[in-house]
Parts: structure tokens; sequence; C-alpha cells
């Protein structure tokens, strides 16, 4: 199976490019996208894992050598489509244009991290597995029925795809030709368990074939193949096509989460050949003559000062408020509910 | 009747003699013709017209674009009707069973319920799972479970449950309506038990309100949907021995209406609570609760319930011994009268 789904790369370890149809597509602009944003959001990641550490964050998930994977698939979408992610995926919903305040207030406990801009359809990352893509496929369902050229993506990981909902999801989408693209970042890992015991497939895009729909397996590490393959994806959906499953082959740098220990799973030198994706994407850079040191010292500086200006405001922004606790669990609070938050009020007031 | 609560009919042209599940089926029709957004889902809903034939010529009358048939896939249905009502469509998914739910639980529990609370309102899934319900049709297994108290404890989803033609259009308009998930469960024993003038045209009862479907002055008798005959049935055996029971139908089960139950309860001190579903974690706790909590003073006698019993519901030969009965029932009736 490895050989019918081989893996697509546009650039190799060593940042040169291998696929030289891709040579008129790459402009400057492209390039020094992606490496801002994958600067950026890595930057958020370090950042976040250090205030965990420190106390000043709860439990988070890391997704450092995941960057390629969702920068490129987050800036091949349009600007209204839907997103679906998991509680890995803040970097794919910060370069799609997530709050960088609020999402450090969800990994905060807050409610309001949940919240996204005005405008920006992306929903709140999915804790349960699997179970967005269905969604996904609802919502993009409802955009083929009112005509628009909108898609919408789920993101999810291997583990992913050994849930149910996986399959309804993408039996529904392929059934009603929704527009959507299943993003499937294969890191390797589901908490502790590896790849080889969560499947007996070689590859996840081969599970394409039993719903009759294209299916590719990328590298996931390389930024160009994830963009150029996600908008072929969006492209193919929007024309009508209905939904595409990608495999975008990653490796999680580091641990499950804050409270995982993967030393306890992982051999150690697994993943040591694995070259990290913002690395290969500044070799490119040095290899075709866009590796500008001072722009790189500037993106540097100023997003050092972004995420330093979002983790204050997280800090300064106002406390919880009680009451959301009770007010928009309906859209008219029950008398019971109501009866509850009163009472619970009163006590809080000492009465 | 002075106590029942009916809405004004508000489009009443003229009226129709309807079983429940023609009611139903009124109710869809009635709301696919005004609302270009309403979509009907379900496994054999469209050109088989439902199991129990409750969408019966509707993707003939409105084509099978809105009422749509899907693939064998509970969650499936429910997460993509996520995704449809998030997006601006108004589902109406049938479990075709609610013993069938469960591959949707997580869906629903997880997602459907939480949408707007994990959002604070900037998404809502306004949408209705329909589902028939209960034992007593000799049904294979796994077809007639009572499971409702698994969704009342699921804050953020109502729960409806109509024992008769009329209300069963009524609310299931208000479902459609309401701004927050609905489960409207259906009692699928009484789809075709009686008939009752039901309004053409839209009308709604309003969901959150019981309604006395008799008036009495010893005991309360609360039940909702399959239930109801039952109940009636136990208190014209109990009126011949003397005992005038008032009956409480709540037709909602989230929220509770507990005005109608305090009200009750306080005039005849006496209660007996009647659901067919498992007694431990049943609602006939919250309902317990519920005079507990306003009508303790009142009372002059324990509450009694009579409930399905903590097994799963059996195979068909037994299930007559697991569904309460209108014996059982007046059993209750005499307990707490002669305390």
């Amino acid at each position: 199976m490895k050989t019918q789904y081989p893996m697509k790369k546009v650039i190799d370890d060593e940042g040169n490019l291998i696929d030289s149809s891709y040579k008129d597509k790459i402009d400057e602009q492209l390039v020094r996208d992606f490496y801002y944003h994958m600067t950026r959001i890595r930057t958020f990641d370090r950042k976040a894992i250090s205030l965990q550490r420190q106390g000043r964050l709860g439990t988070y998930a890391p997704f450092e050598g995941q960057e390629a994977s969702q920068v490129g698939s987050a800036l091949s979408l349009g600007a209204d489509d839907w997103v679906f992610p998991t509680y890995r995926d803040h970097g794919a919903t910060l370069t799609y244009g997530a709050d960088m305040i609020r999402t450090y207030l969800y990994w905060n406990g807050r409610v309001e991290g949940c919240v996204p801009p005005e405008g920006k359809k992306i929903f709140p990352p999915a804790v349960p597995i699997a179970t967005q893509i269905p969604q996904a496929a609802g919502a993009a369902w409802a955009e083929k029925r009112k005509g628009t050229n909108n898609a919408a993506i789920a993101f999810f990981g291997d583990g992913a795809t050994s849930e149910g909902d996986f399959h309804e999801g993408l039996n529904f989408a392929s059934i009603f030709k929704a527009p959507v693209v299943f993003f499937n970042q294969n890191n390797g890992y589901a908490i502790s368990v590896p790849i080889e015991k969560q499947m007996n497939s070689e590859t996840i895009a081969q599970k394409s074939v039993a719903y009759g729909i294209p299916g590719v397996r990328i590298d996931g590490n390389d930024c160009f193949a994830v963009y150029f393959e996600t908008k072929k994806a969006f492209d193919y959906a929007r024309s009508g096509n209905g939904p595409t499953l990608i495999e975008a082959v990653t490796w999680r740098t580091g641990a499950h989460t804050t409270a995982d220990d993967p030393s306890k799973y992982r051999p150690e030198d697994q993943g040591k050949d694995v070259v990290d994706p913002l690395l290969r994407l500044e070799r490119f850079m040095k290899n075709y003559g866009c590796w500008d040191e001072a722009w790189v010292a500037d993106i540097q500086e100023q997003l050092k000062e972004e995420v330093e200006a979002a983790v204050e405001a997280m800090e300064k922004f106002p406390k919880a408020n009680v009451e959301d606790l009770f007010d928009h669990v309906f859209a008219e609070l029950p008398a019971q509910l109501a009866d509850q938050k009163e009472s619970y009020l009163a006590h809080l007031r000492g009465e | 009747m002075a106590m029942e609560i009916r809405d004004i009919p508000q489009t009443k042209e003229t009226t129709q003699l309807l079983t429940m599940v023609q009611a139903v089926n009124d109710g869809m029709k009635t709301m696919l013709e005004l609302d270009e957004k309403t979509l009907i889902l379900g496994e054999d809903i469209g050109k088989n017209g439902g199991v129990f034939r409750a969408t019966e010529g509707l993707q003939e009358r409105f084509g099978a674009d809105r009422v749509i048939d899907t693939p064998l896939s509970e969650a499936g249905i429910i997460g993509t009707s996520i995704g449809l009502a998030v997006n601006g469509f108004k589902p109406v998914a049938e479990m075709q069973f609610l013993g069938f739910i469960y591959p949707a639980y997580e869906q629903i529990m997880t997602h459907v319920s939480r949408i707007r609370m994990r959002t604070m309102g900037h998404f809502t899934v306004p949408m209705v799972i329909r589902a028939p319900y209960g034992a007593g049709i000799r049904a294979p297994e796994v077809h007639s479970d009572s499971t409702e108290a698994l969704f009342t404890h699921m804050p953020g989803l109502k729960v409806v449950c109509p024992s008769s033609p009329y209300d069963a259009k009524g609310l299931l308009i208000a479902a459609m309506e309401d701004p927050d998930p609905v489960l409207f469960l259906e009692t699928m024993r009484n789809y075709r038990a009686k008939r009752e003038d039901v309004p053409a045209g839209k009308y709604t009862v309003e969901i959150g309100k019981g309604k006395k479907v008799k008036e009495g002055t010893d005991v309360t008798l609360i039940a909702w949907g399959a239930m109801i005959p039952v109940v009636e049935k136990a208190a014209e055996q109990a009126e011949k021995k003397g005992i005038s029971c008032e009956i409480i139908d709540l037709r909602t089960l989230y929220p509770l209406d507990r005005d109608i139950i305090a009200e009750s309860v306080q005039k005849t001190g006496r209660a007996v609570i009647v659901h067919e579903a498992h007694s431990t974690g049943g609602l006939g706790n919250d309902i317990v609760s519920i005079i507990n909590d306003t009508s303790f003073l009142y009372l002059r006698a324990p509450i009694e319930r009579v409930t399905g019993f903590d097994v799963p519901v059996p195979l068909f030969a037994l299930e007559d011994h697991y569904l309460p009965t209108p014996a059982r029932v007046v059993q209750g009736i005499e307990k707490v009268v002669h305390f």
C-alpha cells in the first residue's frame, strides 16, 4: 500500500526542491508566510509549555513538530470556510485567525477561549476523539445546500481513525458529496499507542478507498506539500466533487500533554532522524536565496513581543464570572436552573 | 377542565381527526411547508416513510433533498445534524427506536448539549431528535427502551414526551422552533391508540408545561407518554372504590413543570408517580425531590412510585410483567390513600 500511496514531497530534508513542477508556484511571499506562521506558533507553543511548568497555565497539549502540517493546511483555507480542530490544532486555528489571548485562555480553563473572532467559523476544539469529523461533514453539507463556494476542514490524528465517528463522517460526506477536507495528522502515536498497534493498514490514506474518495499521503513536515495538496483538495471539494482524505505524516516531538511522559513508551532514539519542519524550511530558504537574517531576527523579536503581550493580556483578563456557569446552557434559563443560580449567588454573598 | 393548558391554535382553519403518528407527521409537514430550513433526516424515513410511517408522504411532497434517507449511522446522523444546525438549518433527526440512539449518545452528550455553553452562545444547535420509545408492542429486543432519564440528566438538552395527538403536533412544532436542542420521545404503543381533533396548520404547545388531564381530590397521579392511558385506567378503577384521582401529564421531562406538580400535590396531599423506565435513577426520583422541596408539609402519606423494574427491558414474552399495569398503579394508589 505504501507504493500505492507514496508520500508526496515538494522539498527534501535538506531543503532542496525535488519536484520542479512547483518552481513557478512558490514565490518569496509564500515562503515568508510559512516561515512567519511556523515561527509564530512555535513561539506560542514553547511559551505555553513554559507557563504550564511555572503553574501559570493548565495542562497543555503541545504540537511542536507538526507546524508544517498545521500552517500549510490553515493557509490553504478560504476566508469563509469552517474549521473543526482537535485540542492539538491551535497552531492551525491561530494561523487561520483565532485570537492568541483567547487561545491561551482556553488552556487556562476559560470558556472564553472557545469563542472565535466574529466571522471566523472556528469550532471549539473536539476533546472526545473523532466526533468533529461528522460535524465537519454536516457543516460542509450545509454550505453545499446553500450553494456557496465554502468548504470545511476536519483535523484529526491517527488514533481517531479507529473510532466509529471517523467512518460515519467519511461515509456521510462521500454519499452527500460534502465539500470537506479530512486532514489527518499522523504523528506516529495516539498518546502511548504507536501507529502499528492502532491499525493493521500500512497507511491512513488507503482508507479512502472504502469511501470511493481520493486519498493522498503527504510529507506533513514539508509545508509546501501540505499547502499545495490541501489546496488541491479544497479545489476538488469546491468543484462539487466531495471530500478528500489527506494523511500528513508528521512527528509529535514532545509529549501528548504536559501531564504525559513519552519516555515511558517511546524508544529514546525514535524520531531523532525526523528533520524539524522549521529547519527544513530554513534550509530551503538558504538554498534558494530567500533567507534574510535581518528579517528573521526582526520577526522573531516581533513574535516574542506578540506572545508576551498575549500572555500578559491573558493574565490580566477579567476573572471568570460565576454567572457564566449558568447563563449559556439554554437560550433561556429554565426555572430550576434559575433557582440554582439565585441560591448559589446568595450563598456567595453570604446570605 | 379549568386547569388544562391549551394554546390557542394560531391558524386554526379546520381540524382533522388524527392518531398520534399522523399528528407527528402533520407537525413535520407543517414546518417543512413554512420553513425552508427544515430538514428531516433518518434511516428509512424517505422512500419508505419510516418504519412507523411517521414520515409517510413527506419525501414525495418535499423531495429527497429535504426528507433525507441517511446511511444506517446514528452518530453520523447526529454529528452531521450538528454541522447542519450550526450552519443555519433546522434538522429533525429520527432515531428509528430510542434503543438505537446509543451510538449517537456521545455526539449528544459531548456536543449537542454543550455547544451553546462551550461557546457562550456563539454557536448553537437547534435541532430535534425524534425517537419512538417504550415497550408493549411485542417488538424485538432493544426496540423497547424507555431511557429518558439518561437524557434528562444531560444539561443543555430539553426532553419532551407527549401522550396525545394534539400535544404531539403542538409540542413537535414548538421543539422545531426552540432555540435549543430537543429530544422528542414518541410512545409507539399509543401511536395509533386513539384519534383526536388536531388543528390543521401551525400551533404550538409550550415546552416545560404539564397538563392536568383529570381533576381529582384524593391523590395525584403523575405520569407521561405511554403511561397516561395506564394511569387513566387505574384512576377509573380507583374511582369505583371511592378514591378521586387527579392526573398530571408532565408532557415535558426537562425542564419539569414544578408548579403543576406542587399545586396538585398540595391539594391532594398524596402522590403516585408512574413511569415505565427502571426505578433506580428514574425520573420519578426527581419528581419526589420536587415534591419534597415544594410540598413536604402538605403530604399525608409517603410518595409512591410505580415503575419498571431494575432489569433490562425483557424479550416480549415477559414485557407485560415488566411494564406498570393499571392493577399495580391501583395498588400504589391504595397504599398512599390508606396510609
